[in-house]
């Protein structure tokens, strides 16, 4: 017997299990007073998952107001923040659309699905706003790789994606792996995707048109993840306490693709007025969102969704998080061909709703009500809180414990050793065992991939029109200052995609912290968005969408702060990208930017000395827009053939990567005033290394002179110094007058880290 | 007029577009053709693109083997039409008994994307006849189920008839037996090849230019025919 | 209603790397003495009324074309008669 409408308004005292269900009191009473009566428990349902954290970003939204209020004016935007997924112009009538999302807490419980569901469900956002889906990118962070429960989670989460991915036919172009102690018990999967789409083609998730059907189509639903979102992603793990065994979504990659077939299939025709993926709180939120967007009401007759399982409640087919749904909107003229597309691909579908304009969701089960709500009170006006927040009592101490006191390298040699001992460290280790697990191939678009600096795809085959994407954070620094860290986040990511030749034009985020609850990571997430905002401003580019999760910690231990920033950017023709190999001998190496004594938060203090304290690398955003406009100057009118951007590790890490890369040796030098060791490995932001052809030397350093940007020749490509450097017949990277380590060696220490582990 | 090569999508193809850009590329007309009809268009030759057509669910290939579009490629193939079947495609192929063998799991058990080295041994087959005997290409490789297995008569016998076209160089990526990466029928007409050629068709986006003489060697074997 | 029960396990002389990785984590959980691991796949199939004659000949057929693929797995099929 359902719960129904008359129910409870017949029985007002009933007992509720809103707490059960992850409501606090004053939320309970707040739904009480919306609908001026008790919910039903299919309401009850429906309010419980829809205002849960992972839903309704009540702990940020206050927050992530910034990213609207400072959003830099721009032409380039074709749909902002409020949409599944920003959509931006990239010219000649194409317009791209990217987001990146958290599945973390599922991956965590079961790594292969929880890892694969991630991926689906971001490529089922983008798919959504009427694009197709065109690459993925997957950044990852897990405990110390050598942890017993890394190599529980890790190999399932790799295999997950790849997969799931990999039967989309969709290339995997991108990502990061990091390894540190904080993620131990809280491994983070962000799944990004980008989409590309003709201007025309844009969809948007509204219900409109009193009369116009809801079709539900793609797989069944079932039992999978019922009260996942709410119960899971909004609760921490508890230390040895019992487990939290929710149902975990199984995803089915088949599925999808029949999926996306069928998508493309009646977006392509015209048939659809709006789309909605199901994602997490499945129906619910689908429902609520297409009629608090549209026209204001929507009808729904529960019992004709299909099941998987016959024995669900009206309440759980409500909450099933049963993945590869989608729901459109469609008029009755063209319902018709809408099934015989679905049919053509093997896809069920069918009609469960029906826009209104009685301003209400109102749902029936076997012609009883059991829902009758305002749906922008499920939807959008869920509680917004504003968490208490306070800057950490260890804030201070930390930033105080400098690494200048560490003990450091002197002369070459252990210059050499150290060299060698940090492109081996898992953070800056070769990740082919992770990446070969992926497809870059599919659709014959991709361009760049890992270990490039930004993947990139193209777009349009007739001009070369592409799309690069690089998502980047360091957690380390985030920790030493959220604010900074931030920004060196987005710095970065601008970096990458700039270094490849691309235009930066949009900025999603997956804003990954502990507890929202704990006034310390509260205040770590309000800086980290003030600076990520604040640099979105400076930089002229604004954030389209994206991702906050919280709860990422194992009883009072959050994990490092981590506000992953993804940028997207433009290329006018892919012919002209920089790749980061160097070409031919007597190529000229540049350094381009200043460095400066930072070894706060580095790979080198980290993985050396286990050491984190003091401030993070200073920030110049303006800096960053002029190498970013040299480095895109310099690509387009031919005068680069190669660029790294400086992060982890320093210079040595960007040259020898380069060198490794292309299997081509280099003789460098280092200016005079600045130690080598500084100048080798600390991780000043604002730097890149670039790469120019003799012809094109003297334009390029008065480019750079007469814009200010500090621009030193630091090295030459030479593939025959390997005899005159004491390895005759091999290929040397040279430090002058402080070491020489061969490309072998280079090689056989960066690409032995994760394989010995995870071989094992 | 040039050749007309099919390319069949099954539910769950996914390099289907990606072989059609090889075709064109290499100057023929690429037609696309549904698993549902069994009708093969006039078409001079076919390919049965990479993917994971059903998800390969039950064994790859094992449910596309019975999909309407390959009764009339069986009987083509027989009859001495160019069938070349890629990844996905070689699955589907031995699962039709059009060649022998079978594809099982990588011996890893980790699907594996990598560019990789071949060397090919039989270049009279319609597939590989614009290549040099001896030649070392590299083209992508991309597989979870690529280990290629037969009966030790059964790879005697191709070994003895040099119906092995392509082997695995410096790299075993998948534990294939006797690193075999593609096989023919005895007439030639009927290549299954594991890696991917349409991969490596544009420098843009591909470790080489190797792919496309597969492309182009079918299109001199139907215009010489 | 009969259920026909078909077990499909690869040819012994076939690698089975998914059985050998199953034989190495028996292992590492404190399994000892563990001599081989096989991995394979069952089919069951529900019949309406029951499964004798030509429907079995079918069903065998099937097993042996599409359940099975005879180049590498053998299969056993037998029918449960349900009341």
């Amino acid at each position: 017997m359902a719960d129904t409408v008359d129910n409870a308004i017949a029985d007002p005292e009933a007992t509720q299990p809103f707490a059960e269900l992850g409501l606090k009191p004053d939320e309970y009473q707040r739904i009480r007073d919306i609908l001026g009566r008790r919910p039903t428990s299919s309401e009850l349902a429906m309010y419980s998952v829809m205002w849960s954290e992972h839903c309704s970003y009540k702990s940020s939204k206050v927050h992530l107001r910034q990213f609207g209020e400072k959003a830099p004016k721009t032409d380039a935007l074709l749909v902002g923040i409020g949409e599944n997924a920003g959509v931006v112009d990239i010219g000649d009538g194409w317009a791209v659309t990217f987001k990146v999302e958290s599945h973390n807490h599922p991956s965590y419980v079961e790594p292969y699905q929880g890892a694969a569901t991630g991926v689906g469900g971001i490529v089922r956002d983008i798919m959504s706003m009427g694009a197709r889906p065109i690459a993925v990118m997957d950044p990852l962070r897990f405990g110390p790789l050598d942890a017993a429960d890394t190599k529980r989670v890790l190999p399932g989460i790799v295999a997950g994606i790849g997969g799931y991915g990999n039967c989309l036919g969709l290339p995997n172009i991108g990502g990061e792996v990091v390894f540190d102690p904080s993620y131990a018990g809280n491994p983070l999967v962000n799944a990004l995707c980008v989409g590309a789409m003709r201007h025309e083609d844009i969809h948007l998730a509204s219900a409109k048109g009193v009369g116009n059907l809801v079709i539900l189509y793609g797989a069944r639903t079932g039992g999978d993840g019922i009260g996942g979102v709410s119960v899971l992603a909004s609760e921490t793990f508890s230390d040895g306490g019992p487990t939290k065994r929710p149902s975990v979504q199984v995803g089915d990659p088949f599925m999808e693709k029949l999926l996306i077939e069928a998508t493309l299939d009646v977006l392509g025709a015209g048939l659809v007025e709006g789309i909605q993926d199901l994602g997490g709180a499945g129906i619910s939120c689908a429902t609520s969102e297409l009629a608090s967007n549209g026209d204001g009401g929507m009808h729904v007759w529960l019992d004709r969704v299909l099941l998987r399982d016959r024995s669900l409640s009206p309440e759980e087919i409500l909450m099933s998080e049963s993945q590869e749904r989608m729901c459109a909107v469609v008029t009755p003229a063209k319902l018709e061909e809408f099934l015989a597309k679905c049919a053509k691909w093997d896809v069920e579908a069918v009609v469960i709703g029906e826009v209104n304009d009685s301003g209400r969701l109102t749902v029936d089960w076997h012609g009883e009500r059991i829902v009758d709500v305002p749906p922008r009170s499920v939807a959008h006006d869920g509680p917004v809180y504003q968490r208490p927040l306070h800057r950490p009592s260890w804030q201070d101490a930390l930033q105080a414990d400098t690494p200048d006191d560490l003990l450091r390298p002197v002369d070459g040699e252990q210059l050499r050793a150290t060299a060698l001992n940090l492109i081996g460290a898992p953070n800056l280790a070769s990740k082919a065992w992770i990446t070969d697990q992926y497809d870059r191939y599919v659709q014959g678009n991709t361009i760049l991939a890992q270990p490039e600096d930004a993947g990139m795809v193209r777009v349009d085959e007739q001009t070369g029109l592409g799309v690069a994407v690089s998502c980047d954070c360091n957690g380390r620094f985030a920790k030493l200052d959220p604010y900074t860290g931030a920004q060196l986040a987005l710095a970065e990511s601008y970096r990458n995609v700039s270094a490849s030749g691309a235009i930066p034009l949009a900025v999603t985020n997956c804003l990954n912290f502990g507890s929202p609850e704990d006034p310390e990571v509260m205040w770590q997430f309000a800086e980290a968005v003030r600076g990520l905002a604040d640099g979105c401003l400076e930089l002229g580019i604004p954030v389209t969408g994206g991702n906050v999760s919280f709860y990422n910690q194992t009883g009072t231990t959050a994990i490092l702060p981590t506000p992953v920033v993804g940028v997207l950017a433009v290329i006018d023709d892919v012919d002209r990208r920089t790749p980061i190999s160097w070409g031919p001998d007597g190529e000229l190496i540049y350094l381009l930017g200043d460095t400066r004594d930072e070894f706060a938060g580095s790979e080198w203090a980290h993985h050396v000395h286990g050491h984190l304290g003091g401030m993070p690398p200073r920030v110049d955003l303006a800096r960053e827009r002029l190498l970013s406009e040299i480095m895109i100057a310099g690509s387009r009118d031919g005068m680069l053939t190669a660029a790294h951007d400086i992060s982890d590790g320093g210079l040595m890490i960007t040259l020898s990567e380069m060198a490794m890369h292309s299997g081509i040796g280099a003789r460098c030098w280092l200016p005079d005033d600045i130690d080598p060791f500084v100048q080798l490995f600390a991780e000043s932001a604002g730097r890149a290394v670039v790469v120019v052809p003799r012809s094109e030397e003297l334009r390029f350093t008065e480019m750079c002179a007469a814009r200010g940007l500090p621009a030193h020749r630091i090295g030459v490509v030479d593939s025959e110094l390997g005899a005159d450097a004491g390895y005759p017949g091999q290929q040397v990277l040279q430090i002058s007058d402080l070491f020489t380590v061969t490309i072998d060696e280079l090689r056989a220490a960066h690409t032995a880290t994760l394989p010995a582990i995870l071989n094992a | 007029m040039s050749p007309r090569i099919g390319v069949v999508t099954f539910p769950g193809t996914l390099d289907d577009g990606d072989a059609a850009r090889a075709v064109r590329f290499a100057g023929g007309e690429p037609v696309a053709l549904w698993h549902g009809d069994a009708d093969l268009k006039s078409v001079d030759a076919v390919i049965l693109p990479g993917g994971f057509s059903y998800g390969d669910y039950l064994r790859c290939g094992a449910i596309s083997r019975f999909a309407p579009v390959m009764t009339p490629v069986i009987t083509a193939a027989g009859a001495g039409m160019p069938v070349l079947g890629i990844c996905n495609g070689f699955q589907i192929l031995c699962e039709s008994h059009l060649l022998p063998g079978a594809l099982t799991r990588n011996q890893s058990m980790h699907f594996i994307c990598r560019d990789q080295r071949l060397r090919i041994e039989n270049t009279s087959t319609a597939w590989t006849n614009g290549f040099a005997h001896g030649q070392e290409i590299v083209i992508p490789l991309k597989n979870g189920e690529g280990n290629f297995n037969a009966d030790t008569a059964t790879l005697d016998e191709l070994e003895a008839e040099g119906r092995v076209i392509a082997r695995y160089v410096d790299v075993n990526p998948n534990g294939s037996q006797r690193d075999i990466a593609g096989i023919t029928n005895a007439r030639g007409n009927v290549v299954g090849l594991m890696p991917h050629p349409e991969h490596a068709i544009e420098d843009l986006t591909g470790p080489s230019l190797d792919g496309l003489v597969f492309f182009s060697s079918v299109l001199n074997a139907l215009v010489g025919a | 209603m009969a259920r026909v029960v078909v077990d499909v396990m690869l040819k012994p002389e076939i690698l089975d790397p998914q059985g050998r990785a199953v034989q190495g984590a028996l292992g590492r959980l404190g399994l000892t003495g563990v001599a081989d691991v096989r991995q394979g796949k069952q089919f069951i199939i529900t019949m309406d009324g029951d499964v004798a004659g030509e429907r079995l000949e079918q069903l065998h057929a099937l097993a042996a074309e599409l359940l099975s693929n005879p180049v590498i797995e053998n299969y056993v099929l037998r029918v449960e008669a349900d009341a």
